[in-house]
């Protein structure tokens, strides 16, 4: 079959190894824009309303953080000029850097920051464990504002400086907006101004730099230290097709791509004037998420004839080719090299053996029941994922039946807790950034609360319990055990099966410098010469 | 003839409130939902629902088609659930890009494919016949892309001359807005140019063995003359309807142009609307290419009557 992504690579990667002079006809752009390829297409602009991953990246153009986790995913201050924790651990006060000031002119308050913490606290996952903990959220004056706790909360600072979702600020007057509203105004503090008239949804938006802000003095770590604005514009482009981004990389059109797909890499590595490199901190780690309401997957036997199938480098490898270079297999539910990874328990993930597998699956009772797995055609990493599942189930001898739909379907049906006879499902797939999957209070897949679980809805009160002593670990050695804990519990029971992680690389071509490593896409420190 | 036009835009207003019925109605039925999208993957159910009940989709299908019909009888096409902005908005955005890339590859492909036509009508049999249909089935049988990624391969990444991807206003220059649409139109005008020239030589075959062609022979007209005044003045009619139709081909195609060589028009804003969920977007979009159909098939109408003064309405 014709297709259009092997059609042009062929072409592109001529072109790329060539690299024959040209006369530059098509070439010019300011030397301070950096023209970028997002990875999808900015259609909101409010984090909080939307988890989407490219609005989060727009928020960090944007807004500021009171806190940004570095490197090491420990929590530094940002926006605050610093935080005091009283002796009991129970009472927090911010105090702001003087001189902050919001895109509009207006200083940064405490107040600004107050109301947008609320409003993210209905939101957010480690937000809603904060707002339960807490009893009071004041400004006590324009730069300093008060937590009081229920408890001691140490996470405090991780929750809201977090890489994923963390809380952004915004003008109090646009952070009172209901949390299920969109904001529309996007007026923050951070190093780039959103440039409103220019923004075609799909296509383009630009972001200029804010001149009056106020960077940390420090070098940037992670997402943390010197926010430096060292380019006059950022210019998002939205190129839906791969070949053709690839195409404007070669070509010089564009400057900087975010997510590459993995089977274009070795044309964007041919080419002298590129640099393809792992930007992101953490993998991007794929998940196999069974329904448990219903058979075959209520059964446990079956999940775990299921798990003992399974070999993360063949899923790996499905994504993200065969250079191992490329992915990494990771046998427990947190992210590997974090402080809570462990394989405690993990055997099971170990076995990679498709006649055991058949044999566990015989003596769990299997009645032959469909399987309905949903696979968004439109994702391809999910996609590849699904299809590899789909083929290890029926080659164990499960009774599959995979249903190709676009990601807007996929989401729709896997909220259904129907049975599949009535459009209900048996096992989606998807990812998740690593920065997710590192602590049990934000990790969804590791929630087992029944129907406020995430879709799949496992229940499991040991899971629940456990993570809920993490919260109020007293010490690394407490929160270390009870993580290895909670890893056993769920390769015990399997609310989902961790399929390992790969690499997203990033490509840039080579007159753009100030490229860091960070948990996200940011843009701050880099230049283009 | 006035009158005439007034009646069929008249009557274009029963044909839009059957497509608007239509698509409210499909999209109401079809899978999918804008809620669960915004929402990510950290939402509850209960978040969904209440994301679902301020976009207001929770409410029943005959309350949200009322207002969406008496918003559009207003003149408001709505706004995107997405991006917060008026429909008509961001139509408005993406109609100069697929304007111009339908004007360019209409008269791109009228240009060149009734000429060939004509051309391998006038030589049938020969070789030149042969090229032509030869090229007609080469149009008809390579997909747009695939002569998309050609083009691009040669003209912007071997040669440099054209840009891979994007589209300038014309607003900011006659040459940077052409160059940016030279490739998508070729691409785009294959199937277009297949399709015109075999009708025209198919029509040309068929008059050119009529009598007066023999009698303005015998008169000793010379041979171009023949051809476009005589015969293709009277083969005109099907390539007209021809022309006509093939604009829902344009429409069609403007989809994988658009992508492929990333140019911000309405093709594109149909796809990303339809794979988000974005109601009030596609429906506004359809309705608009509906009516765009509508009036070509209008003008085509009314352009019989220039090319067969015994066509009267």
């Amino acid at each position: 079959m014709l297709r259009r992504r092997d059609t042009f690579t062929g072409l592109v990667a001529a072109a790329a190894a060539m690299q024959l002079p040209r006369p530059g006809l098509a070439q010019g752009s300011a030397a301070r824009t950096l023209r970028v390829v997002p990875q999808a297409n900015l259609t909101s602009l409010d984090p909080v309303w939307t988890t989407a991953v490219v609005t989060r990246n727009h928020a960090y153009l944007v807004y500021d953080q009171i806190c940004a986790v570095d490197s090491t995913n420990t929590p530094r201050p940002q926006m605050a000029e610093g935080w005091e924790i009283g002796q009991d651990g129970r009472e927090w006060v911010f105090t702001l850097r003087s001189g902050l000031r919001f895109h509009d002119n207006e200083a940064v308050r405490a107040q600004d920051c107050v109301a947008s913490l609320k409003r993210w606290m209905v939101r957010d996952v480690f937000g809603q464990a904060l707002a339960a903990q807490t009893d009071e959220l004041a400004a006590l004056d324009d730069r300093r504002f008060r937590f009081r706790l229920k408890k001691p909360f140490p996470f405090l600072a991780l929750a809201i400086g977090k890489s994923q979702n963390p809380c952004f600020v915004m003008p109090e007057r646009l952070a009172v907006t209901d949390p299920f509203q969109q904001v529309r105004d996007a007026t923050g503090s951070g190093p780039f101004r959103f440039v409103a008239g220019e923004w075609n949804p799909g296509q383009t938006a630009v972001w200029q730099k804010f001149d009056a802000y106020q960077p940390r003095q420090e070098e940037p770590n992670g997402l943390a230290g010197g926010r430096m604005p060292r380019l006059d514009r950022i210019v998002w482009t939205v190129i839906s097709d791969a070949s053709t981004a690839a195409s404007a990389m070669v070509n010089g059109e564009q400057d900087y791509w975010e997510y590459p797909l993995h089977d274009l890499l070795p044309v964007l590595r041919r080419s002298r004037d590129l640099v393809v490199e792992q930007r992101l901190l953490e993998g991007t780690y794929g998940v196999l998420r069974f329904n448990h309401l219903h058979p075959p997957f209520n059964n446990l036997a079956v999940r775990r004839a299921v798990a003992m199938a399974v070999d993360q480098r063949d899923y790996l490898r499905a994504v993200a080719g065969d250079d191992p270079k490329g992915w990494g297999t990771c046998e427990g539910v947190f992210t590997c090299g974090t402080s809570l990874a462990s394989e405690r328990g993990s055997e099971i993930l170990k076995t990679r053996n498709l006649d055991r597998a058949k044999a566990a699956l015989r003596e769990s009772g299997y009645a032959g029941e469909k399987v309905v797995l949903i696979a968004p055609s439109d994702y391809p990493q999910i996609n590849a994922l699904s299809l590899v599942t789909a083929d290890l189930m029926t080659r164990i001898g499960l009774n599959v039946e995979v249903i190709s739909a676009d990601w807007g379907t996929v989401v729709q049906r896997r909220a259904s807790k129907e049975p599949v006879e009535r459009g209900g499902w048996s096992v989606v797939h998807t990812t998740s950034s690593g920065s997710d999957l590192g602590v049990p209070t934000i990790h969804l897949f590791l929630r087992a609360n029944g129907p406020n679980a995430w879709f799949g809805w496992p229940q499991d009160e040991q899971i629940e319990t456990l993570r809920a002593q993490w919260l109020d670990a007293k010490d690394e050695a407490e929160s270390t055990r009870i993580g290895a804990a909670l890893n056993a519990r769920a390769m015990e029971v399997l609310p989902y099966v961790p399929l390992g992680f790969y690499w997203q690389p990033s490509a840039w071509r080579r007159n753009v410098t100030g490229v860091f490593r960070a948990p996200a896409t940011v843009f701050w420190n880099i230049a283009k010469n | 003839m006035f009158a005439y036009a007034i009646r069929r835009i008249v009557a274009t207003i029963p044909v839009m409130a059957v497509v608007a019925l239509f698509v409210f109605s499909l999209l109401y039925i079809s899978p999918g939902d804008p809620a669960a999208v915004i929402a990510g993957d950290q939402a509850t159910p209960q978040d969904v629902e209440r994301i679902r009940a301020s976009l207001g989709l929770d409410r029943p299908y005959l309350v949200r088609f009322g207002e969406w019909v008496w918003n559009i009888v207003r003149g408001d096409l709505g706004t995107s659930i997405f991006t917060n902005l008026p429909v008509s908005t961001m139509i408005a955005q993406r109609i100069e890009p697929t304007l111009s890339l339908m004007v360019i590859t209409l008269f791109l492909a009228i240009g060149i494919a009734v000429p060939m036509g004509v051309v391998a009508a006038w030589k049938q049999g020969t070789w030149i016949d042969r090229a032509v249909m030869g090229f007609a089935v080469l149009g008809f049988s390579v997909p747009v892309f695939v002569v998309g990624y050609l083009l691009a391969y040669v003209f912007a990444l071997e040669l440099d001359w054209l840009p891979v991807q994007g589209y300038t206003p014309f607003s900011r220059g006659m040459w940077p807005w052409f160059q940016n649409l030279i490739l998508p139109a070729v691409a785009l005008g294959g199937v277009y140019i297949a399709l015109i020239a075999r009708i025209t030589r198919a029509t040309m075959l068929e008059v050119l063995q009529q009598d007066y062609i023999r009698t303005a022979r015998a008169k000793g007209v010379g041979q171009s003359g023949i051809l476009f005044l005589h015969a293709l003045k009277n083969a005109a009619v099907p390539i007209v309807t021809v022309v006509g139709i093939g604009v829902a081909l344009l429409i069609g195609g403007a989809v994988v142009t658009e992508s492929v060589f990333a140019i911000p028009g309405l093709g594109r804003l149909t796809v990303d609307a339809i794979l988000r969920r974005d109601y009030p977007v596609i429906q506004g979009v359809i309705l608009l290419f509906s009516f765009v159909y509508v009036l070509v098939n209008l003008l085509i109408d009314l352009l019989y009557t220039l090319f067969d003064p015994r066509i009267r309405y």
